[in-house]
């Protein structure tokens, strides 16, 4: 069978039905407001960006187009901070930012130049989705490595400490807590790839085979978007590891842990992989 | 009693609200000791002392030198503290008497200078041992044996001996100050024990609130 079946809107109401009749079943679970809110905004947000991609697509624009990519590195940005509680030491902010835009600027301009090879480089046919699952996936990697990061400084002040009583430089002293930090930041990742094609059929692929294009070439695709993901990932990670830790130290070496939040703080949500 | 220059002068210095020093010289003769209550800023100003923290006003110098002119890493490798916890390191009792000499980027000596050193701490431990099955006054006196491996100008102890009982407590502190008076090492400890600081230092400087009561070397 070639092409897609269109879901009418009634058949997509009907989607909406199933999920309200799950979350029937959750409503003593105390997560009935959140799912709520998420199922509003997943709606939204993606009936907004069909109309922007189906404008885009149509007459494809540099700046339009870019504008849309910082969007989504703001909002990606925004929901690291958001859903990361700890207090964050002088700098590791800037350090995450940084880490993100080199990371997915970086991992997507090569995926769209060297691997796809579309001209121009920047066809939003091309550059918003894939843009998107490298950031999304990103996101997802560094609030864990953020998370892990802290918790592994804070946890271990005394020992770092105690090794800087001892002449340890920074990074004898706290680098092991970047690395550990970074391992368990990119495991999601490499979990996708080790259940890929076993476990589930991933959501691109998915997609891909839906609206009529040939298994091979959508596995093609996954391969190459699962690499893509693997190395923006691993890059935004890694930078803001590698970086990272040290804004836990001032310039005299000492170490500087924030004190703990008073206020209330939300634990930190697991992220949607999106591929 | 041999009396030198003093190693650490204070002047004017403050630390939030737990320290409050107008003048302190430190570290003129072997061992010293700080006596105080809890609280009354003995382990702030030793922190001071090898720039694990910074006063907030005043200064303080070492060998006639602000410590800020020193390099902090540098600093420490020559003024080594020791705190009140004996922190233990991942890997065996050798890893973790060695550990120091890597952090300073030096080689570890072999196993019998390893056994010379633990010996000297009243200790006899496998190297290969893991430390996590090893007492509390074991792993104190673990960490003397590896702060005292690294031959530091000040060794800087912060109530080595506080999860010990009597006896044991003594019998650390004197192999601690033993081995630093052997390898010239001068040693600034705190104590909450009247007795081990009148045994073993010359010199005694008592805290209070955060202020210098008596006794300056």
């Amino acid at each position: 069978m070639n092409g897609i079946v269109e879901i009418e809107v009634i058949r997509l109401l009907a989607a909406y039905l199933l999920a309200l009749g799950v979350l029937f079943l959750a409503r003593k679970t105390g997560a009935l407001s959140e799912i709520l809110v998420a199922l509003l905004r997943m709606s939204i947000q993606l009936v907004l960006v069909g109309f922007l991609l189906e404008h885009l697509l149509e007459r494809p624009n540099l700046a339009l187009t870019l504008l849309v990519f910082l969007v989504m590195e703001a909002f990606a940005v925004h929901n690291i901070f958001r859903r990361v509680p700890l207090p964050t030491p002088p700098g590791l902010k800037r350090v995450i930012i940084a880490s993100m835009v080199i990371g997915t600027v970086g991992s997507v301009g090569f995926f769209l130049v060297v691997i796809v090879g579309v001209e121009p480089w920047y066809t939003p046919r091309y550059f918003i989705p894939l843009g998107g699952m490298l950031i999304g996936n990103s996101m997802t990697g560094i609030s864990l490595g953020f998370e892990r990061l802290s918790v592994g400084i804070r946890d271990n002040s005394t020992k770092i400490e105690g090794a800087l009583m001892l002449g340890a430089s920074v990074h004898d002293a706290a680098h092991d807590y970047a690395v550990l930090a970074f391992r368990a930041a990119i495991m999601p990742t490499v979990n996708a790839m080790m259940g890929m094609g076993v476990v589930f059929l991933p959501g691109m692929m998915t997609g891909q085979i839906l609206s009529g294009s040939s298994p091979v070439t959508a596995i093609r695709y996954q391969i190459a978007i699962m690499l893509g993901i693997f190395a923006a990932v691993a890059l935004t990670v890694y930078l803001m590891t590698e970086f990272g830790y040290r804004c836990y130290f001032n310039h005299a070496a000492q170490l500087q842990v924030p004190a703990k939040e008073s206020r209330p703080s939300k634990a930190p949500k697991l992220h949607a992989r999106r591929e | 009693m041999v009396v030198a220059a003093p190693l650490f002068r204070l002047e004017a210095v403050r630390y939030k609200t737990i320290l409050d020093i107008s003048r302190l010289q430190l570290g003129a003769v072997q061992v010293t000791a700080l006596l105080g209550p809890s609280g009354s800023g003995k382990t702030t100003l030793l922190k001071l002392l090898n720039r694990l923290l910074s006063p907030d006003s005043g200064g303080v110098t070492y060998k006639e030198q602000d410590l800020s002119a020193y390099d902090p890493v540098e600093l420490r490798r020559r003024v080594v503290m020791l705190g009140q916890t004996a922190v233990m390191f991942p890997g065996t009792v050798r890893d973790n008497l060695v550990v120091g000499l890597r952090f300073h980027g030096r080689s570890a000596p072999d196993d019998n200078e390893l056994n010379g050193r633990l010996a000297a701490m009243g200790l006899n431990l496998e190297l290969d041992r893991l430390p996590e099955s090893l007492s509390g006054g074991e792993c104190a006196r673990l960490a003397l044996a590896r702060a005292l491996l690294l031959e530091p100008e000040v060794l800087l102890l912060d109530e080595p001996t506080s999860s010990l009982d009597k006896a044991t407590a003594h019998r650390v502190v004197k192999h601690a100050v033993e081995g630093a008076a052997q390898q010239a090492t001068k040693v600034i400890m705190v104590t909450h024990s009247e007795t081990i600081a009148t045994e073993h230092a010359q010199t005694i400087v008592r805290l209070r609130d955060g202020c210098v009561q008596d006794g300056s070397s």
